[in-house]
């Protein structure tokens, strides 16, 4: 009892220390384990300055990266505009790694400590750590030794080949970053000590099987790819870095390492991007009942939970459509409601939820809120679980727009006949299809020319922006080094575009 | 168990070297946008140690994107206030192609944000003397090294006994003595071997004899010898002198206004800082000048007002009579910075500062600026006296009416004048 009362007296002090951190830690964790069944990676709790939290942002979250402008930029770009007051910092940042590290702001309060601690260190740790997709996609033990890696293999090229040189090769391969992610195939497990090995052998296998008179063989035999009759590659390869990485006629090895070191980066941060909803969702969720429990048991006197209140609304709080402060669906609003509604069919369902989510009725919450976290991704999440409470709460309205048409047509709105609709529209929203262009490597001309054929799939009449898909081609010419050729081709198969280069 | 580390103590700062490569990048727009920031108040702050903002607009970073004008899509918003299914709301115009306006317009995410780079006031030096190549006055610089120093470049092997280096002259000395040592230990050696299985008494005698001389010699290897000796050399360096001091003269009589005092006030913070930029230690002394000269301190110099006639000779012979007095040894780099609308009283007074600049100014400064701030068509006094020193390597003469002249006309003043030579 003792214990407790030493604890709701630092945790309702206004200024925090190392105590009251660790005491924080302890209690949510006890209570994620215990309450909720959390399992979460080891936690890295690391307190920052605000100049560290604009370095973290700029390296994308990640504690090392390789050396580029684009960062710098980035960085610069932030700088200025926290300098101005145009933006502020978030209170926490957390790393998909095991441990799981997380950067909390000095200048927050004991309130927001302890909300960030359950937020981040119970609530995104335990979704980094069983989502299906960050399991598989990612590998949270090594992507920080990998970076590591990475970094001084960049630094390393930058000696030997020249600044400019591998500046050239990265940006090329910033631009296709989005091409470079395996979606279907589970990427293997990311090791820096295998990756060097893996080096290692490369540079012996070469050494060893080094002999002066390939030299002198003619130039076009040193293509020499497995699959010599018809097309090839034999299925059309949607991950274009990797395809250049294994196939680019004459790119020399550094090269083809750096290509790899970009869409591991990639891969790794693709499921991130692809969880958004979900992962503030479930985050909040989870900070909202650890201290709702730690209230509960008489960790925290009401000051601290008007604080709470307070922080824990302005997360939520989504401007409507039409309010200056609009900018897009709020991630975190969207995700919490879905699965305190979840939670709320579980136990209170109505008519209309039995009509429209039978499986949960009479379930229980925790195992399904823990089960949706655990197999979904935001568009099979919001499919399955946005319910019409939801979009009624929120008000949700779709908006169609169609390029022949002249006006805008609204498509559906929160009632009986549109609900069906906006659950479609919104979980294609969050698909990946709908930001990334579909495009893929058909085939290469072995015979002649090695030039390679791209093929853009236009879905709903989206065109490519001409300017940045012609300077898009111009970098993947410079990585394949020979002709390159994207068509955009309509759903009957024809060409309406086409961009060339070489 | 977690781990909570406290990383406050640690250096930020991960993002220098990106932001570096980062200002590599856009090097070009920043050399543009010097001339603007010149222009503008911000130059007296740089000189306090502020930082200055450069507006750049981004660098592109191109991928596969969709067109935002193109194609049929549906966004999903919240907080619907007042429409139904089936609800037509007008595009805005420019989009949808009814109003005519081109294809830029209605491409909201291809157009560059702009936004503003924040640079020291060292980068910022850097970038604006960047262009500034001074080979006459670098000459000079060099011609100006008055003291030397003397420095430690090694060992020689000859030299007064006062630079004696013992400890690398034994190490010498050991080295020899290891070296004849071996020698004559590996013939003992040998001659001891060939003694023992020798049998005849006199070859033995004989052995005996040669061991016994090898012995003495080993023993009388000398512990010294003059080729052992080192001595520390040094060599005579030059010191550059790292002191300057600028002269600033203007003209402080009636027919010089806010806007004249304005131009010559840039036109001084700037000669200061390109020299902070080259030296150590910058000392400015201020003269001002109506038809008396004063040396004034440098608040006095830019903001007290006074009126009357002119004469410039004054101020000239007060700054040979300060260079006399305080600046006369060799140590200082001088500098002498002139402005005034003209002006003079006499033809006679025009002359007499042509005649004190050729004869008693240039010849002990470095260099010396001229400038005329008027808008005159016809020429003034003053300058057609010193249109004289022309040809004068260290003279330099312009006219400037404009704040935004200032700039130009500096880079102009100090730019290579002997590029053809």
């Amino acid at each position: 009892m003792n214990k407790k009362e030493t604890y709701r007296k630092m945790f309702c002090a206004p200024n925090w220390n190392y105590e009251t951190l660790l005491a924080a830690d302890e209690v949510t964790h006890r209570i994620g384990r215990d309450d909720f069944r959390l399992k979460v990676y080891p936690n890295q709790i690391e307190i920052v300055t605000s100049e560290q939290m604009l370095d973290a942002y700029s390296l994308i979250g990640l504690p090392t990266s390789y050396p580029h402008w684009k960062f710098g930029k980035d960085f610069v770009i932030n700088q200025s505009n926290y300098s101005k007051g145009r933006m502020g910092l978030s209170y926490e940042m957390v790393i998909n790694s095991n441990p799981c590290i997380s950067y909390n702001m000095e200048n927050n309060t004991t309130c927001m400590m302890v909300l960030v601690i359950a937020h981040a260190c119970q609530g995104h740790n335990a979704f980094f750590a069983n989502n299906y997709f960050f399991k598989e996609w990612t590998s949270a033990e090594s992507i920080i030794d990998y970076m590591v890696f990475a970094r001084n293999f960049i630094l390393k090229c930058e000696d030997e080949y020249g600044h400019e040189e591998v500046e050239n090769i990265l940006d090329a391969c910033h631009a296709l970053m989005n091409h470079g992610v395996d979606k279907y195939k589970k990427p293997q497990k990311l090791s820096a000590q295998e990756e060097i090995e893996r080096l290692k052998k490369l540079s012996d296998v070469r050494r060893e099987n080094y002999n002066e008179l390939w030299r002198t063989l003619p130039k076009d035999n040193e293509i020499n790819f497995e699959s010599s009759a018809g097309n090839f590659p034999e299925e059309p390869e949607e991950n274009l870095l990797y395809f250049i990485e294994k196939n680019a006629p004459t790119l020399p090895g550094w090269k083809r390492e750096i290509i790899r070191i970009v869409r591991k980066v990639a891969q790794y941060f693709y499921p991130q991007g692809m969880t958004k909803v979900m992962n503030e969702g479930y985050a909040t969720f989870m900070h909202y009942h650890i201290v709702n429990k730690m209230f509960e048991e008489g960790y925290l006197d009401d000051g601290f939970m008007l604080e709470f209140m307070h922080s824990h609304s302005s997360v939520l709080y989504q401007p409507p459509y039409n309010s200056k402060y609009f900018s897009g669906l709020n991630p975190y609003t969207l995700g919490f409601n879905i699965f305190m509604d979840i939670k709320r069919i579980c136990q209170n369902p109505t008519k209309e939820d039995k009509a429209w989510m039978p499986h949960l009725i009479g379930q229980n919450w925790l195992e399904q809120v823990n089960y949706a976290m655990e197999n979904f991704r935001d568009d099979s999440f919001l499919l399955q679980y946005l319910s019409p409470k939801v979009i009624r709460d929120m008000k949700l309205f779709s908006i169609g727009d169609y390029e022949k048409e002249k006006e805008y047509i609204i498509q559906a709105i929160h009632d009986e006949n549109g609900y069906r609709k906006i659950r479609e529209m919104l979980s294609e929203q969050y698909t990946r299809t709908s930001y990334v262009p579909d495009i893929q490597i058909e085939k290469v001309d072995l015979h002649k020319s090695n030039r390679i054929f791209l093929s853009h799939n236009i879905s709903n009449g989206r065109r490519l922006h001409q300017d940045e898909a012609q300077s898009t081609i111009e970098y993947l010419h410079y990585l394949w080094e020979f002709p390159v050729t994207l068509y955009s081709k309509n759903k009957l198969g024809v060409i309406e575009d086409e961009y060339k280069k070489g | 168990m977690s781990i909570i580390i406290d990383r406050r103590k640690n250096t930020s700062g991960k993002s220098i070297n990106n932001r570096q490569k980062f200002l590599k990048r856009i090097e070009g727009q920043i050399k543009k946008a010097l001339p603007d920031i010149m222009s503008q108040e911000g130059i007296k702050d740089s000189k306090n140690g502020g930082a200055v903002r450069i507006p750049v607009k981004g660098l592109k970073e191109p991928a596969f994107r969709h067109d935002p004008a193109t194609g049929n899509k549906n966004t999903v918003r919240p907080g619907n206030d007042k429409f139904t299914e089936g609800d037509r709301i007008p595009k805005p115009e420019g989009e949808g192609g009814g109003s005519g306006k081109g294809k830029g317009s209605n491409q909201p995410g291809s157009t560059e944000d702009e936004f503003s780079v924040i640079l020291s006031r060292d980068e910022f030096l850097r970038y604006f003397f960047d262009d500034l190549e001074l080979p006459n006055l670098v000459k000079e610089f060099m011609e100006s090294t008055v003291d030397y120093k003397n420095r430690r470049a090694g060992y020689i092997k000859d030299s007064v006994p006062s630079r004696l280096n013992i400890k690398t002259s034994y190490q010498q000395a050991l080295g020899r003595k290891i070296a004849l040592q071996g020698v004559f230990e590996q013939k003992l050696k040998e001659l001891e071997a060939a003694l023992a299985q020798e049998k005849d008494e006199a070859k033995k005698k004989e052995l005996e004899d040669e061991i016994e001389l090898t012995k003495r010699q080993l023993e009388t290897i000398p512990f010294f010898e003059d080729l052992d000796l080192r001595y520390n050399n040094f060599e005579r360096v030059p010191l550059p002198a790292t002191s300057a001091v600028m002269f600033c003269i203007m003209d402080v009589s009636g027919s010089m206004g806010f806007h004249e005092k304005d131009i010559s006030k840039r036109f001084f913070t700037l000669l200061y800082l390109f020299l902070t930029k080259q030296y150590e230690k910058v000392e400015l002394v201020f003269i001002r000048h109506h038809t008396e000269a004063k040396e004034v301190n440098e608040e006095e110099f830019f903001n007290s007002r006074e009126s009357g006639g002119t004469i410039v000779a004054p101020s000239l012979a007060l700054m040979k009579k300060i260079i006399n007095e305080r600046y006369n040894d060799n140590q200082w780099n001088i500098y002498c910075c002139q402005a005034s609308d003209g002006d003079v009283w006499s033809d006679e007074d025009a002359a007499q500062c042509h005649k004190a600049v050729r004869d008693e100014i240039l010849p002990s400064i470095q260099y010396m600026a001229y400038i005329e701030i008027n808008k005159h068509e016809r020429n003034s006094s003053l300058w057609k006296a010193y249109q004289k020193l022309q040809d004068e390597d260290k003279f330099s003469m312009r006219n400037i009416f404009e704040v935004n002249q200032i700039w130009p006309v500096f880079q102009g003043l100090f730019r290579k004048r002997n590029v053809a030579a």
